[in-house]
């Protein structure tokens, strides 16, 4: 499969490192080329420094040619802007958007993207964790 | 009317202004604390501290009642997010982006905001009109977003000096509506309007060609229309 993700933070790399040592063809796009260095040495996909807002660099990732696209910058509305340009404007089959707010998390979910929120999950998980 | 403002900047600001001044009931909402003072010092209680992104700040704006929603920040992936907020989980009936990338338009059309105001493309146009070497300039687009207002000036070394309108072959979706000359001012052209040097010609005329447009006004040659 072809990847192309936005956002090279702690999860964004191990999720690329993840997804490249599986076989898969992963592009990473970070506008920071310094958060690269969170990416795991063997890594042997591509890391571009560019927006994933931004058409120019997502073509020069391989948007068009891409099966997912992945969002998982730190900030909600790039996340969500970005994938709605992927899903809309370069129709990408796939699109999954990481959204912290629950509330905006459900709503592009309602509105087609993948959707997940980090904040749920951590809370469900401590919540869990606590019992009784 | 009862309408929300999204950023308080300097758009914010004066548009704010604006809208009091008409007599409509308005709320900026601004990020930015020094902003907040600063409009709550000018207009009174007409600001609120919070991010128009977050579902509870909306609420206690009052969202669901809100006519319009009109998103002025800086930025534009939260003035998309804003109003898709609006839209779809408040139902606000109207919204209004600002757009700083004009590339961002069609994304924008596509999410279902109802008007875009790009603010770069309207500088340009501003900055194009004084520029004596640009013969066309787009004025705005008709809320009917096929279609755009231009206008083109007769350079007097121009072909179309001496002409009536009736000479051009127009475009089938093109209008010339005004003529306005330096010194005879506006008037109502027909086709034997005859142009002269520095006259405003005012047009409408599809969205993607007007360059065509341009080149039947001024005698270029006609290039293949765009998308």
């Amino acid at each position: 499969m072809k990847v192309v993700m936005m956002g090279c933070g702690r999860v964004g790399a191990r999720l690329a490192g993840m997804l490249d040592s599986e076989g898969h063809n992963v592009t990473i796009l970070d506008i920071d080329a310094y958060s690269f260095r969170r990416i795991p040495p063997d890594f042997e996909g591509e890391a571009l420094v560019g927006s994933g807002t931004d058409e120019e660099a997502l073509v020069k990732a391989g948007i068009e040619e891409a099966d997912i696209f992945v969002a998982a910058t730190q900030g909600d509305n790039q996340n969500a802007m970005a994938s709605q340009i992927a899903k809309h404007i370069f129709n990408v089959p796939r699109v999954i958007c990481r959204i912290y707010d629950p509330i905006r998390q459900e709503m592009y979910q309602e509105l087609g993207l993948e959707t997940v929120s980090p904040t749920k999950i951590g809370a469900d998980a401590l919540r869990q964790m606590i019992g009784g | 009317m009862y309408i929300i403002i999204s950023g308080g900047g300097e758009v914010g600001y004066y548009l704010a202004r604006v809208l009091l001044s008409e007599g409509h009931e308005i709320l900026v909402v601004e990020k930015d604390g020094k902003r907040c003072d600063l409009i709550s010092e000018d207009m009174g209680e007409v600001v609120l501290r919070g991010d128009c992104c977050e579902a509870r700040t909306m609420e206690e704006v009052g969202a669901s009642r809100a006519d319009m929603l009109i998103a002025v920040t800086g930025d534009d992936d939260d003035n998309l997010v804003v109003c898709q907020v609006a839209k779809h989980k408040f139902n606000v009936p109207h919204t209004i982006a600002r757009i700083k990338n004009p590339r961002r338009r069609p994304l924008f059309e596509k999410m279902g905001i109802d008007r875009i105001v790009s603010s770069t493309e309207l500088i340009l146009a501003h900055i194009e009109q004084e520029l004596p070497s640009h013969p066309l300039v787009p004025l705005l687009k008709l809320s009917h977003e096929r279609f755009e207002m231009v206008e083109v000036k007769v350079a007097p070394d121009s072909k179309m000096v001496g002409k009536k309108l009736g000479d051009f072959k127009m475009l089938p979706n093109s209008l010339v509506c005004l003529v306005v000359g330096k010194e005879k001012g506006p008037r109502i052209p027909t086709m034997d309007t005859v142009l002269e040097a520095e006259d405003e010609i005012i047009a409408v005329t599809e969205s993607g060609s007007e360059e065509n447009l341009r080149n039947i006004l001024t005698g270029m040659k006609q290039s293949t229309p765009r998308g």
